[in-house]
């Protein structure tokens, strides 16, 4: 065989292993499109489950996701930027950042069902916060901060010197220069950062199995310090528990869940292609 | 120097004027600069966080049960008096869907990333890049859905089962969930290859294919064994798809066509029916400090794979 010939194989081979590995997404948004949407109404969205689980909506759920990654934004959000100023603004090239390096790719590769346990353990049994909307919010804090500062970080190595050096040569100190040039010049990168951590929180279900979801409740949470309903658990019991309840109901759910998903996902690509694409230095 | 500070900040009452006269720095540079040093080090506190928190609670099992029976035992009866605790079938079982899984993945994930990095025309690049982001994006728990409704039936009249939760419903899904992080991780590898190396194999006559099998891939070889390693870490801890479609039989596996159960989906499956501070409570843990562990060597060996790769080229 030429090897030319050789060539055409391999890059159709290749162009078919491509279409397999996204194959899963067409698939997976058409079945929930096509069986899900007659699902969909406004009655679904703003009524909360009755008889079961077979009934209504699942109002309680989208709200308490809502909750929740707004409570996990407000903790990962000044840990992650803070983490990350320190690792391209202040700390020098040496163990000490090799090591929080280390510690953030393992934060990262962490499963999520072992964030559940962590969370179990500190702050529901610990700091006695209990099966809360606290303790799920902070046990996602901690699963996204690896996010967070990854995209943070990139986004602050993008600034050129040269912007900060003109700032301290006008005599700003570095945490002026850090608050005042760095930051608002590497926000949009910031910001991709921060919905990327928002669509992993709202998917999420391990961590919060034991940390803050309730399987059913017959009202929305009064405090941090109320359980709460989530999508994603909420889906968990559709599928494995409600066994009797309509189909309809389970992939209308799946359907929000992932239209929730994909839908920050896209706003964070589209916005970094943006930022790339209107970059004036 | 001074002066130039003292315009932007228009409001020197006398505390801040000392400040200012003298030549140590304001007091808010002070507070932030100390406040972000120590944010420097959340990634740290978090991780040895978990680690004590995951030792706290489990080690009080190892006192009343032998470890070798914990770790070899090959019973998992956790409810029944006495209880059995062998992680054996669950360690197990957490390999082979695992290793079916791998099987599946690193060929997709690895083929993906060389032909976005290496044969698509830059057009379509950043689709296809935002694509595989849109893969990993799923939920796991919609993952386990459809993997649920629609995966396992085929799987059953396909091989004519009695069920088609098995763990090769667990493998074939987590494949596709273990996918984007093989690919994206190898495709930053195969970018971060030089272009004078794939010049310089085309100059001597190469064919692209051949530039791209026997100069590019190899030169990558470092990060695509991380992105190797990462894939398995991330499909070794992957929980709620496994606890819906391998069909939780707490069973040491005989077969890819039987239900099986790992790690992960007995954590996820069983908490909630323990007693906060029991022996079946403390076992959860332990099989959490164990997932941790395996977790952690796998992060760290990719991690210096990669670090040695980023250091032979300079």
């Amino acid at each position: 065989m030429n090897a030319k010939l050789r060539e055409r194989l391999a890059f159709a081979l290749l162009a078919l292993v491509t279409v397999l590995v996204i194959v899963p997404v067409a698939f997976v948004l058409l079945i929930l499109l096509i069986r899900g949407l007659p699902a969909i109404s406004w009655e679904f969205l703003t009524q909360e489950p009755r008889s079961g689980m077979t009934e209504g909506g699942i109002f309680p759920a989208i709200v308490g996701t809502f909750y929740l990654v707004v409570g996990t934004v407000i903790v990962a959000l000044p840990l992650g930027i803070g983490g990350a100023v320190y690792m391209t603004e202040y700390a020098r090239p040496g163990k000490a950042l090799r090591l929080i390096r280390l510690a953030i790719v393992n934060l990262a590769g962490v499963p999520s069902v072992v964030y559940g346990l962590f969370g179990l353990g500190l702050f529901v049994i610990f700091l006695k916060f209990g099966t809360s909307l606290i303790s799920g919010c902070l046990t996602l804090g901690v699963l996204v901060v690896p996010i967070v500062i990854t995209a943070t970080e990139e986004a602050l190595r993008a600034v050129p010197q040269s912007f900060r050096e003109a700032s301290a040569s006008l005599g700003a100190s570095k945490w002026q220069t850090v608050s005042r040039v760095v930051l608002p010049t590497a926000l949009p990168g910031i910001l991709t950062g921060t919905i990327l951590a928002i669509s992993r929180a709202a998917g999420e279900t391990a961590p919060i199995l034991f940390t803050c979801a309730a399987f059913y409740l017959s009202r929305l949470p009064h405090s941090i310090f109320d359980p709460i309903l989530a999508l994603p658990y909420h889906l968990y019991g559709l599928a494995t528990q409600a066994t009797n309840a309509p189909d309809t109901i389970k992939y209308g759910t799946a359907l929000v869940l992932i239209a929730l998903v994909f839908g920050t996902n896209i706003t964070a690509i589209v916005l970094r292609l943006k930022a790339r694409r209107t970059k004036r230095w | 120097m001074e002066t130039a500070t003292q315009q932007r900040e228009p409001s020197p009452s006398s505390e801040s004027k000392s400040l200012v006269s003298g030549k140590r720095p304001r007091l808010s540079d002070l507070i932030f600069d100390n406040i972000i040093k120590l944010l420097g080090y959340t990634s740290i506190v978090f991780v040895i966080l978990i680690f004590v928190f995951l030792l706290k609670e489990s080690l009080p099992l190892f006192k009343t049960y032998p470890l070798k029976k914990l770790l070899l035992g090959t019973s998992w009866y956790p409810t029944m008096d006495p209880p059995e605790f062998g992680l054996a079938p669950l360690i197990l079982g957490s390999l082979l869907v695992t290793a079916g899984a791998v099987v599946i993945a690193l060929p997709l994930g690895i083929g993906a990333a060389v032909y976005i990095s290496e044969v698509a025309p830059s057009s379509i690049k950043d689709i296809l890049k935002s694509l595989v982001e849109l893969l990993a994006a799923i939920p796991s728990v919609v993952m386990g859905f459809v993997g649920m409704i629609v995966l396992a039936p085929w799987i059953k009249e396909i091989f004519d089962l009695p069920t088609g939760l098995t763990a090769l419903a667990g493998s074939i899904t987590l494949a596709f969930m273990a996918v984007p992080t093989v690919t994206s991780i190898a495709e930053d590898a195969l970018a971060a290859v030089p272009t004078a190396y794939r010049t310089g194999s085309l100059a001597l006559g190469a064919t692209k294919w051949q530039t791209i099998s026997q100069v590019v891939v190899p030169a990558a070889r470092s990060g695509i064994v991380a992105a190797s390693m990462l894939g398995v870490g991330r499909a070794i801890g992957e929980t709620m798809t496994v606890l819906m479609v391998t069909g939780n039989a707490a069973l040491i596996p005989r077969s890819f066509l039987q239900p099986v159960r790992t790690m992960t989906a007995t954590i996820a499956a069983e908490m909630g029916e323990t007693v906060q501070g029991g022996e079946h409570y403390q076992a959860l843990f332990v099989i959490g400090l164990l997932l941790f562990i395996i977790t952690f060597i796998i992060n760290l060996v990719a991690d210096l794979s990669l670090h040695r790769g980023r250091r032979q080229r300079g």
